[in-house]
């Protein structure tokens, strides 16, 4: 066997992982696009896109087609290196995220000791690249949009690292792998209803979507940090924040739905399937709920999510420890 | 995605495969991976520059402000609210490190003290929140 003998060199797996890690992102940038402007298109009683393919499903194609033909403009004013730089720093956290997703019981990239806390601290440096970003661009509105951003951005991390930290004391483990393996009998959403949630909510304010989109408010502030950006830029920041609306999603699967477990379906299926179902739920939120102001967004999460996942957290840990 | 599980014949170990190897080789693909993005984004930048038009003026360098003629640069100061929403971030950041190595081994300590603990320190923690409460700084 060939095959074998590539497969268990250093080489093989690199190549295998990089090529089905950059599938399943190239397949989720259009899906998650196209479902997005579907699902919207539907919930407005519109049809979306429907011109090219069956339903408009390559539309995202022909988008990433027309904005690759654009100019890449770097207006005056603009600080070149930073500018320049923001779109790496947007972008490389979305891909290292995908390398501790467990898809299945046998793909995985590499499973880390510490897996849990690898994706969170990673997810964090995109906020660097979207304040970079909006500094650099030397515009109010870019300006204005970056600072939002940092502020609801590390303001929500709190409650969502307060949530999953009820995994942690059930499993005793930060391997994604045993995570999802300890649910093969029940998923952590039953006796973990609360913490879920709060991770959904603080994932969606993660990902600055609507209601918590203050940071782009396309009516205020134009398009926040990438007003200035264009062309394939752009579409990176934007391939980004759709990457990162899969990742978010693919985690709550893997902490509260039982990650691949369940029952006739092979578990990549059973994966996908519930991935999506999140992201089913994002962009629903996202046409359902108008914006919210700044205030109110700040004092949801410090006098409202953060004190309610501390007040979880307590009480799991003394539940476990009358039993 | 079919193709992607076709590649693993069942005679494999795959736990070995993917889950084992060293930590060296497991930190090499977040190597790998940063380098790949690099690669990505250079080239989807790069490609554009070869197809794209190139449209002429001057007007299409200056800063988008709805048609307005920016007045001068964005390089200017911010609500200071955003540094104390940040020194509370700090402090309850540290504080959810601390709490992870608790977290790990929670379930096998005996006896309610370590739960006890826990809830003083967290009590601390939240005392400092409702001072920044008290203080206005969640008035905007």
């Amino acid at each position: 066997m060939e095959l074998t003998s590539l497969l268990n060199t250093f080489l093989g797996k690199v190549i295998i992982s990089v090529a089905g890690v950059m599938v399943v992102f190239t397949f989720n940038a259009l899906i998650a696009v196209w479902l997005e402007r579907k699902i919207s298109g539907h919930i407005q009683l519109r049809l979306g896109p429907m011109e090219v393919g069956p339903h408009g499903l390559l539309q995202s194609a022909a988008d990433g087609l027309k904005l690759i033909c654009k100019e890449i403009i770097t207006p005056q004013g603009v600080d070149k290196k930073l500018f320049g730089v923001a779109p790496y720093m947007v972008f490389f956290p979305s891909l290292l995220m995908f390398i501790v997703i467990p898809f299945s019981d046998r793909l995985q990239v590499q499973d880390l000791n510490i897996g849990l806390l690898y994706f969170f601290s990673i997810s964090c440096i995109a906020t660097i690249g979207i304040f970079m970003a909006g500094w650099a661009s030397n515009n109010k509105y870019s300006l204005m949009g970056a600072v939002r951003s940092i502020a609801q951005s590390i303001a929500y991390e709190i409650p969502i690292i307060l949530s999953i930290l009820n995994i942690v004391v059930l499993t005793q483990s930060l391997k994604l792998s045993e995570i999802v393996k300890a649910q093969s009998n029940m998923w952590f959403i039953i006796p973990q209803f609360v913490p879920f949630i709060i991770y959904l909510i603080s994932a969606i304010a993660e990902l600055n979507r609507t209601p918590f989109d203050i940071p782009e408010a396309e009516s205020e502030l134009v398009a926040g940090f990438h007003t200035e950006y264009s062309g394939m830029r752009f579409a990176i920041f934007f391939m980004a924040e759709y990457t990162n609306m899969f990742l978010v999603s693919a985690m709550a699967t893997t902490l509260f739905l039982g990650g691949w477990n369940g029952p006739l379906l092979p578990p990549i299926v059973w994966f996908f399937i519930k991935t999506y179902a999140i992201v089913f739920i994002i962009i629903w939120v996202r046409w359902t709920f108008p914006r919210l102001r700044p205030d109110q967004l700040m004092n949801f999460c410090w006098k409202f999510l953060t004190p309610l996942a501390l007040i979880n957290l307590l009480v799991t840990t003394f539940i476990l420890k009358l039993f | 995605m079919q193709i992607f599980i076709c590649y693993y014949p069942n005679g494999l170990s795959l736990n070995t495969l993917i889950l084992g190897g060293s930590v060296l080789e497991s930190y090499a693909y977040v190597f790998l991976f940063s380098i790949i993005s690099i690669v990505f984004v250079t080239i989807v930048t790069i490609v554009p520059r070869i197809l794209s038009p190139k449209a002429i003026g001057e007007k299409k360098l200056t800063t988008y402000e709805c048609g307005e003629e920016p007045i001068g640069d964005a390089w200017i100061q911010f609500n200071v609210r955003y540094y104390l929403v940040a020194l509370l971030f700090v402090a309850f950041d540290v504080e959810v490190f601390f709490l992870i190595p608790w977290a790990m081994v929670y379930k096998n300590l005996q006896g309610i003290i370590f739960w006890l603990e826990v809830f003083l320190f967290l009590v601390i923690l939240v005392l400092a929140l409702a001072y920044a409460w008290a203080k206005g700084v969640f008035e905007w």
